[in-house]
């Protein structure tokens, strides 16, 4: 049980120097000029990546040919690039992937 | 959600209200993604309490998962420190989105450090709170609601165990949804190809050199290709075009705060 709780504790703190590091390193002087370009692109960059590593463990090669996903996914997009209500594209494509993937 | 109208309470209330409605995404997938983990742990052998108390003290979803196999194969505590660090590196960079509004967020701030999960940072850089709004307090009641979320889905998912027979599968992909939403929302602001290019190398690259770090080496690759590419980028007088860019996304974020 201490172990247990070790664990999590070491994970914990880990997890937030991870995070706090941006803020303790730039807390005393200014960022560089390139971090201020960073922080206006990353976020781009990351969605990118991020949406890319959901698609990544997909067997597109056997069946259902990851079809179910890129059939809800570019339902998500579209939706949300016509009528930009987050509700409605992330539940009208969740709502599509689960029935879809019970009819394959 | 309880909304009341008296004056002392309507700040507070129309600001949990508003985080409420950008956090339901979050909500969905944290809930299921939650049960599973909480479900995952009671199989492993685990305790019930550890799934809820991990939520509470690490709140990190892949780490946490990662956190079950280790502590089943009995793990030192150096090497699970080391694992962690790698596996949630590419939260180093998350911070520099946000230094500017944390910076202003007085005894909130180390508590939305704390919460700045994949999920977070993505409601927090793109969604502009309302206006008449306390940014700070917008920010905190996102980052608690969506702790909350996990937090219950971890519970209810180890407690309920495999009782649990509804049958969710699928549910889950609400968090790809989000992320396509969020990814959306960036391609309307930056118009510009070259993030997504730098994003897709860094992509395919890092699923040849370590399918296991696939998050971080992306992050490395693709951050390193943006930095590459900056010229290209900002063009014409330096931090001019970018400036703009980086308004446009507010006051785009903002109408569609109004419309929906």
């Amino acid at each position: 049980m201490t172990y247990f709780v070790l664990v999590c504790l070491v994970m914990g703190l880990v997890t937030y120097f991870t995070r706090a590091l941006p803020f303790l390193f730039f807390s005393v002087r200014k960022p560089p000029e390139l971090m201020d370009f960073l922080q206006k692109y990353l976020p781009a960059v990351v969605m990118a990546i991020l949406v890319f590593s959901m698609y990544k463990d997909i067997d597109f090669s056997a069946a259902p040919y990851g079809i179910p996903a890129l059939v809800a996914g570019a339902i998500t997009a579209l939706l949300h690039l016509w009528k930009r209500n987050v509700l409605l594209s992330i539940g009208a494509g969740t709502a599509v992937y689960m029935i879809f993937i019970r009819m394959i | 959600m309880r909304i009341k109208k008296s004056s002392s309470q309507s700040g507070r209330s129309s600001i949990l209200h508003a985080a409420f409605k950008a956090s339901i995404p979050v909500l969905l997938g944290y809930i299921t993604l939650g049960i599973a983990f909480g479900l995952t742990l009671v199989a492993a052998g685990l305790p019930w309490w550890l799934a809820p108390f991990m939520a509470l003290v690490i709140y990190a979803g892949a780490a946490q998962f990662m956190a079950v196999g280790l502590i089943q194969s009995g793990a030192g505590l150096l090497e699970i420190a080391l694992l962690t660090l790698i596996m949630n590196a590419r939260h180093m960079v998350y911070g520099l989105s946000l230094l500017e509004p944390f910076s202003k967020a007085g005894r909130w701030k180390p508590y939305l450090i704390f919460g700045l999960t994949d999920e977070t940072y993505g409601l927090l850089t793109t969604i502009e709170p309302p206006p008449d709004l306390d940014k700070t307090k917008f920010y905190a009641a996102i980052t608690v609601l969506n702790q909350v979320y996990w937090f219950v889905g971890c519970m209810v998912g180890s407690l309920v165990g495999s009782a649990f027979l509804f049958n969710t599968t699928g549910l889950d992909f609400a968090l790809t949804a989000l992320f396509i939403v969020l990814l959306v929302d960036q391609v309307r602001a930056v118009k510009k190809p070259e993030p997504y290019l730098a994003a897709l190398l860094g992509c395919v690259l890092a699923l040849f050199i370590s399918p296991k770090n696939f998050l971080l080496v992306a992050l490395v690759i693709s951050t390193g290709a943006l930095a590459l590419l900056r010229e290209r980028i900002e063009g014409g007088p330096r931090g001019t075009v970018s400036q703009g860019v980086s308004d446009k996304t507010k006051q785009d974020s903002v109408e569609k705060g109004d419309r929906s």
